[in-house]
């Protein structure tokens, strides 16, 4: 049967292939979107003791099915006077780098849809385009509100990706290359190997600095709907807006599995090293782990939205400013001398 | 692969520029933390810096021509007598602004940092012996220019200024890299040894070297100021304030020779007959437009754009006939030149003082009856600029025209002596003014006692050097040996 | 034609006709799009030049973050388009002149005549294992280690400048010092005061 099906892959050609591969991929993320945002409410309802939606399907769990359809079949409004082409194309933009950067993902030792040397440049390139969405959508739309919110999603996003770009060279620099794959397999041995112990500082400006970059709460002040209403996505609707919110919540899965590759071992088991654990659990696959950990930072990003009230602007500025960029050169001066002499058990 | 027999850089020789980056930081530094009040201590610093950097430079001169740095770096005679000079000129140009900016506001440390990188610029160009580095030094001399120039930025002139000096200067940096890529292109190196080895060995002259050299030579001619690519250079002097017109028309100019010689003569020297027709052209607009230009000016800053530009005019006199003693003569003029221009801009801020700017012609009216001593001076500089016997200002045009008529170019001495006796018109005007004028000022001239030093000093050497100028001459002699 | 020629030409064309939008359309904002555009193209065909690292960190820098920031000050003035291009016309025949001009003149230069393959040999193809980027850092940090320090000066000159011309203290200005606010206590506040209970008077 295997080997049937082997016969037949090789028999597709090259570029449908590579579409197939990428529909494997992007086909899951999608649902994972949309179970995302049941689970947002869900988990929302339970912190405020409430139960969240339960009355499509049962538990509510075709919720997300209903939403989607209701947003596909509304029209989609174009204001007077907005720059209809660029209107349109703002959320693709917005959606298209995200889901582009996970080609370079690693589900497992060998599951990665392109093992490129320089994969994290790479995830740095497209994180750092997704901006531009915002930035068209909200200026294309001729709206006051929509414009203030590109503005301040514009200056968000720039000042913090240089936090996170500082972080990924500390991991660059710990684990010696630009491959995730390779990042990963430099974590290998324990949960005391992996690099949320010797880049602590940087995992937490990383993580951090990631749910500013997303325009999560508490740094959400892009769409602050109690000033500028909506911000950049206020004149949106039908599928375009769907397409955002797409965007929105792939970029926080994306940010999840990244947090998860890059500190925290990736596809490594959490028992690895440990007598016996490690091998009750050593016929679990990877994928399950790497999976796993992303679900937990996917509850923080909902938990911090339950939790924290929405940080002012000029203190986002600050804490980016003033406080990740120089924890992060700090740190960097650390791990580069801690790699120099070779300080076990991350560098010897 | 170059990088499989990589050698560690010998350091020592680099410890200068060293020295001066580690500086400009350091007071970059402390500048944030002094205070108003005592910003006295960046300049100290500041001055400090040179001083150091000229221990540094004249301590471990050798006399033996040195390559290091995977050969992006020289060290060599000419290089360690120019960068002495630098910071002499640097220094002197800080001593002059110090109480011009402290009336006007614009006492900051920016000024002295900006001016500290400016020199560690100058310093990379002239001891450059690659064209990545002479690039670079370049653009970090031009970008710290550029800023100095906007530094006042309620005036309207001197953001007008900088961003005309920004934008022509990066189109002239483009060219300059253009025209360096070409020669990447043909000879596969940016180093200058392996660039002139190429050219030597190779005889077919292709095209693609006659395009770099005219890319290479405009950009040059633009940087320096040369005719017909000399528009920025009277409204950046006239719009930017006097103590950064003191900056750029001296100590660059130094380094500007420096790039002439590493660029042209060691990199390029095979192609001697592609520029030296370019040069000879540039030499004999430079010198019309610039002397006949200047007749017609009523501000001193503007009038002094223009002879800058003669001068520049006559540098170039030296370098293109190609030989040994048209370098040192050129060496000679551009460092006399750079002791004049010091004078001259120094003079307008002696003379000027809060909310009045002494750039006017006008404003030199009577100056023997207010101030005997500075009119006695500013005559010397005016003579000298205008090369009267017997003065410096005499004896750099007279070496330049020896080394041309030696290289038979008489006809082009003949055209440099006419220009020049056009250019003394105005430079004499001035000395009328102050001699045979009534004043129409009667504000006293109180400079502080450090400027009144420095200026009687700096007029002094001047003079001096016009009794006995053979101990320069030997020594610009001895750097091109 | 060779796939990669393919894909060569089409991103070359792609460049081209986006440059040419760049200084020709009459949106600031298109204008900035299509420069986007123009990096971008770029980077690909860096990339087929196999030169990844410094085609992702041309997306990186100049899209990611160069590109943004200007995008937004192109945004936030209310450029006046119609006079920029006052003169346009009148001048689009010596500009047209001038380009076929040094078209020409770059074609006879940098041409396969003197660059072709006959002058240069290919350069050797890198297996799929080379690493662009240890390569560069390689030769960066030792020969050319030099220039690369010259480079970080002037990009430090280019931070001062840019600090010295546009910092403008306002002490008018009211501002709040978050670190104050961050050290603030509860005490600093707030003060509870116990009280007894008055007794009203009957």
């Amino acid at each position: 049967m295997l080997e049937m099906l082997q016969t037949v892959w090789s028999e597709i050609p090259e570029i449908l292939q590579i579409v197939l591969k990428i529909v494997v991929i992007v086909v899951p993320i999608m649902l994972s979107v949309a179970y995302l945002t049941l689970a947002e409410r869900k988990v929302i309802g339970y912190i405020q003791v409430r139960i969240g939606p339960n009355r499509v399907g049962p538990l509510g769990l075709l919720q997300p099915i209903a939403d989607g359809l209701k947003l596909v079949l509304k029209e989609i409004i174009i204001p007077t006077n907005a720059n209809r082409f660029l209107f349109l194309l703002g959320p693709i933009v917005a959606l298209a780098p995200v889901l582009a950067a996970w080609a370079v993902i690693p589900f497992d030792s060998n599951l990665v849809l392109a093992n490129i040397d320089a994969g994290l440049l790479y995830i740095l390139a497209m994180t750092s385009l997704g901006v531009y969405g915002i930035i068209i959508a909200g200026w294309a739309s001729n709206s006051k509100y929509a414009f203030l919110g590109a503005l301040r999603s514009a200056a968000q996003v720039v000042s913090y990706e240089i936090a996170m770009g500082f972080a990924l060279v500390g991991v660059l620099i710990a684990a010696g290359s630009l491959n995730l794959r390779e990042i990963v397999l430099a974590q290998q041995g324990s949960v005391m190997h992996w690099f949320w112990l010797p880049l602590l500082p940087l995992f937490l400006v990383y993580f951090i600095s990631g749910v500013a970059e997303t325009n999560r709460a508490p740094f959400d002040v892009a769409e602050g709907e109690s000033e500028i209403v909506a911000g950049f996505h206020v004149e949106y609707s039908g599928i375009a807006f769907a397409l955002f919110f797409l965007a929105e919540y792939a970029a926080m899965i994306l940010v999840s599995v990244l947090t998860s590759v890059m500190f925290l071992g990736g596809w490594l088991s959490p028992f690895e090293g440990v007598p016996f654990l490690a091998d009750a659990f050593a016929w679990v696959p990877g994928i399950v782990w790497l999976l796993g950990k992303t679900a937990v930072f996917l509850f923080l990003f909902l938990w911090f939205r339950a939790t924290f009230p929405r940080y002012r602007y000029d203190q986002i500025m600050r804490l980016g400013w003033k406080i990740f960029i120089p924890i992060t050169i700090v740190w960097l001066l650390v791990v580069g001398a801690a790699v120099l002499a070779e300080i076990g058990p991350w560098f010897d | 692969m170059s990088n499989m027999n990589f050698e560690m850089p010998n350091f020592a020789l680099a410890l200068p520029e060293i020295f001066v980056l580690c500086m400009a930081c350091v007071v970059l530094l402390a500048d944030l933390f002094v205070g108003e009040r005592n910003r006295v201590v960046t300049y100290l610093m500041s001055q400090a810096t040179l001083v150091g950097a000229a221990i540094l430079t004249v301590g471990l001169h050798t006399g033996e021509t040195q390559i290091t740095f995977g050969g992006s770096f020289i060290s060599d005679t000419m290089g360690d007598v120019l960068k002495v000079f630098i910071y002499l000129v640097t220094a002197v140009v800080f001593l002059y602004s110090r109480e011009y900016l402290r009336v006007r506001q614009l006492f900051t440390g920016e000024y002295f940092v900006l001016g500290l990188f400016g020199v560690l610029g100058m310093m990379v160009m002239v001891s450059a012996h690659s064209f990545l580095t002479i690039y670079l030094g370049l653009e970090l001399l031009s970008l710290s220019l550029y800023a100095m120039v906007a530094l006042q930025r309620d005036s309207i002139g001197a953001t007008e200024a900088a961003m005309k000096y920004f934008v022509l200067g990066s189109l002239a940096s483009g060219m300059l890299l253009y025209g360096m890529s070409m020669f990447y292109g043909v000879t596969g190196s940016l180093d200058i040894t392996e660039v002139s080895t190429y050219l030597a060995q190779s005889h077919d002259k292709n095209i693609v070297l006659a395009f770099g050299v005219v890319f290479v030579v405009v950009g040059l001619a633009f940087k320096l100021g040369a005719v017909p690519f000399h528009m920025w250079v009277p409204d950046v002097y006239h719009g930017a304030p006097t103590s950064v017109t003191l900056y750029i028309g001296t100590a660059p100019k130094i380094a500007a020779f420096a790039m002439l010689m590493r660029l042209l003569v060691e990199g390029l020297g095979d192609l001697h007959m592609q520029w030296q027709g370019m040069l000879i052209m540039l030499a004999i607009a430079s010198m019309a437009a610039g002397n006949i230009i200047a007749i017609a000016q009523s501000n001193i800053k503007r009038m002094l754009a223009y002879s800058t530009i003669a001068h520049v005019g006559f540098l170039l006199l030296g370098i293109l006939p190609g030989t040994e003693n048209g370098y040192s003569s050129s060496m000679f003029y551009i460092l006399v030149y750079a002791l004049m221009g010091l004078g001259g801009f120094g003079m307008v801020m002696l003379l000027s003082r809060a909310g009045f700017e002494a750039d006017r012609l006008e404003d030199f009216k009577g100056l023997n009856q207010r101030s005997p001593w500075f009119a006695f001076i500013m005559l010397i500089l005016m003579i000298s600029m205008a090369g009267i016997p017997v003065s410096v200002g005499f004896w750099a045009k007279l070496a330049v025209l020896q080394a041309l008529i030696r290289a038979d170019m008489t006809w082009l001495a003949v055209v440099a002596v006419l220009f020049s006796v056009i250019g003394a018109y105005y430079y004499l005007r001035i000395v009328k003014l102050m001699y045979f004028d009534k004043t129409e000022d009667n504000s006293p001239i109180q400079p502080a006692l450090d400027m009144r030093v420095a200026m009687s000093a700096n007029g002094l050497a001047v003079f001096a050097l016009g009794i006995y100028p053979s101990a320069l001459t030997a020594l610009c002699v001895a750097a091109l040996k | 034609m060779s796939m990669e020629q393919i894909v060569f030409y089409a991103f070359a064309a792609i460049l081209v006709a986006a440059s040419v939008a760049v200084i020709t359309v009459r949106n600031p904002v298109h204008a900035v799009l299509f420069l986007v555009l123009t990096f971008f193209t770029s980077a690909a065909l860096w990339m087929l030049l196999e030169a990844e690292f410094l085609a992702i960190t041309l997306v990186l820098v100049y899209v990611g973050a160069v590109m943004v920031l200007f995008l937004f000050v192109v945004m936030m003035l209310d450029i006046n388009i119609t006079v920029l291009r006052e003169g346009f016309i009148r001048y689009l025949p010596v500009g047209i002149i001038v380009a076929l001009v040094v078209v020409v003149e770059m074609t006879i230069a940098v041409g396969p005549k003197y660059f072709g393959l006959e002058h240069f040999a290919e350069p050797a193809r890198h297996m799929a294992d080379y690493s662009n980027t240890k390569e560069l850092g390689r030769i960066l940090y030792t020969v050319y280690v030099y220039p690369f320090e010259i480079a970080a000066a002037i990009l430090l000159v280019a931070i001062v400048a840019a600090i010295a011309l546009t910092l403008r203290r306002r002490p008018q200005t009211k501002y709040q010092n978050a670190g104050w606010q961050v050290a603030t206590r509860r005490n600093d506040r707030v003060r509870i005061v116990k009280m007894e209970t008055e007794k009203k008077e009957s």
